[in-house]
């Protein structure tokens, strides 16, 4: 059976849920092979084998983490060429996209992404993509090269399967200096302790109907009481209430959680094409002509000051 | 210095949008416009030149006859001239073909630095940029928040979720930036009656060397095999707040193991 490739991403060392997702669904494809950008200690392997990895390709020169998005279209393209995969999958995100695109323009395959499910199919992967504003859905094939596909975190829960990895060390020409674009300032955020948006289980956003900055106080008390990440309507974040980078919507993350909360957020279709993928979607907010609604499995007509604190007090009760 | 700026012709987000009989989304039925996400680059490329950049920007389209209305808007927002590639053989080109002609063009005309919306507002794909870049070998840089140029390089800002960074990239280079660079202007009448008279050249898949069997939907890397509207999601309960709302959403987050 032929591999399919898992671009492995991490985050501080530690491997995304997102990635373990990707070797879920390879799993369906093929044999699935998993491609770590930069050393990989033996927990990187283990877990990666946990998830089912046969096969982990480690490209450990340090200079692949030097420059963006190009060495690992290097490093990508040549596991490629090594393993001749069935597929390529690559998590959706700013980096992972553009990775995927350097790549398919590479070996001039074809791409789908955004998937939110990928399932084996005649002449190759069949895959589920949500379209226009998430109003369609549609299924599309690669009928040109290795097919290349970006996955939405969230589009499957990650399983167990373990198995025994063997590793193989690629060591690929690297582009460096140029094109390269590098990052010559970082200023670390705050750890906020909470999970990433894109991959978190539970979302509790705030819009408009906050009313202020201090007001996403109590969004972020009912996101750690549900162990969940805080994320913001474009309309909230414009108004400065809230960093844009937590921005749900058209231009902003799209999430697919097992539960969002929105607080105060009217649910424009922008903001909708970004989280109406969402398993269960629970609204609160003064009009009850809020388009929200429409949407909501379960809706409240009321002040958000009031029933947010509200639910993070019995929240808080029946967990305890 | 010379600019250019890829827009998209795209339909209205208002529209009722749908497929048409060759899995294609239905242009030909719903009004277009310039894709809102790419007036931001417009508006930044414009900036750059307004506050001192020695620069001309030329905008560069990919469409049917009536893609040229989105050069126009561009047109009436500033700049100098624009680009229409037109070809029968262009419908139904994926993200590849699209990028292979874009870029054909790019290098004909020439260029510093190209300017690019964040992502497409129809196939929202973002992959069109990245794309540029590997064909045209040049480093991008993506999802600018904000957006400099001097010295022979390009530097942006990007807010992430666990940090700001700078990120700075030699000339020539592809841009893409956000819709947090700042408003796109609105045209005045004047604006718009003389970027009328800014000279529009359409070439054709000939004059770039790109053959039909390249593009369009018999030379796509991708096909779309099937397309469904999504049945519309259901709205559940929805209940006045009596003082117990709170009790009666975590009911409900119980009774769905949410809790």
């Amino acid at each position: 059976m032929a591999e399919v490739l898992v671009l492995a991403e991490r985050t501080d060392g530690v491997l995304r849920k997102a990635t373990l997702e990707l070797l879920t669904i390879a799993r369906r494809l093929g044999e699935p092979a998993a491609v770590v950008c930069g050393a990989a200690d033996e927990s990187t392997i283990g877990v990666l084998g946990e998830h089912g990895a046969t096969r982990v390709y480690v490209v450990a020169d340090p200079a692949v983490d030097e420059h963006l998005v190009v060495p690992k279209v290097d490093a990508l393209v040549a596991a490629v060429r090594r393993a001749q995969p069935a597929a390529v999958l690559v998590t959706s995100g700013a980096e992972g996209t553009e990775v995927a695109a350097r790549t398919a323009v590479r070996l001039d395959s074809g791409i789908v992404t955004g998937a939110v499910d990928v399932t084996s199919g005649d002449g190759g992967p069949l895959v589920t993509q949500s379209v226009f504003s998430g109003t369609w859905t549609a299924q599309a094939q690669v009928v040109r090269g290795t097919p290349v596909i970006t996955v939405r975190p969230n589009a499957v829960p990650p399983e167990t399967a373990p198995a025994q990895p063997v590793v193989e060390t690629l060591d690929p020409e690297l582009t460096r200096a140029s094109p390269g674009a590098r990052v010559t300032r970082r200023a670390p955020k705050d750890r906020t302790g909470r999970p990433d948006l894109v991959d978190a289980a539970v979302v509790v956003a705030g819009g408009r109907g906050m009313g202020s900055a201090e007001a996403f106080g109590v969004v972020e008390e009912l996101a750690d009481v549900l162990g969940g990440a805080v994320a913001a309507s474009r309309a909230a974040t414009d108004l400065g209430w809230y960093g844009h980078e937590f921005q749900v919507g058209q231009t902003g993350k799209t999430v697919a959680p097992q539960l969002y909360v929105a607080g105060g957020i009217s649910g424009a279709i922008q903001h909708r094409a970004g989280m109406q993928g969402s398993r269960t979607i629970v609204a609160i907010n003064q009009d009850p002509k809020a388009p929200i609604f429409g949407i909501a499995d379960f809706g409240v007509v009321g002040d958000v000051h009031a029933v947010l604190p509200a639910l993070v007090t019995e929240v808080g009760k029946r967990k305890a | 210095m010379k600019i250019i700026v890829p827009v998209k012709y795209v339909p209205e987000p208002t529209a009722r949008w749908r497929y048409a009989d060759d899995l294609t989304l239905d242009r030909a039925q719903v009004d277009g416009r310039l894709s809102e996400l790419d007036e931001y680059a417009v508006e930044q490329a414009v900036l750059l030149v307004e506050n001192g950049l020695d620069a001309t920007i030329t905008y560069l389209t990919m469409g049917p006859a009536k893609a040229a209305d989105a050069l126009r808007k561009a047109l009436a927002m500033g700049g100098d001239d624009a680009v229409h590639v037109s070809d029968e053989a262009l419908h139904g080109s994926d993200a590849l073909a699209t990028s292979l002609v874009l870029a054909r063009a790019i290098e004909r005309i020439g260029f510093d630095l190209v300017v690019c919306g964040m992502s497409s507002t129809d196939a929202e794909m973002s992959v069109v940029p990245a794309m540029l870049a590997e064909r045209l070998g040049v480093p991008q840089v993506t999802f600018a928040g904000a957006l400099a140029v001097g010295d022979g390089t390009v530097t942006i800002r990007r807010d992430g979720e666990t940090a700001t960074e700078e990120v700075v990239a030699d000339l020539p280079a592809v841009v893409s930036v956000t819709d947090q660079t700042g408003e796109a202007r609105y045209p005045s009448f004047k604006a718009i009656m003389a970027g009328k008279k800014k000279p529009v050249t359409t070439w054709t898949l000939a004059d770039l060397g790109v053959e039909a069997f390249e593009v369009g939907l018999s030379g796509a890397a991708t096909a779309v095999r099937s397309a469904a509207p999504l049945p519309p999601r259901q709205a559940g309960t929805v209940v006045v707040d009596e003082g117990d709302a709170a009790a009666r959403v975590a009911d409900f987050l119980v009774a769905r193991k949410l809790l």
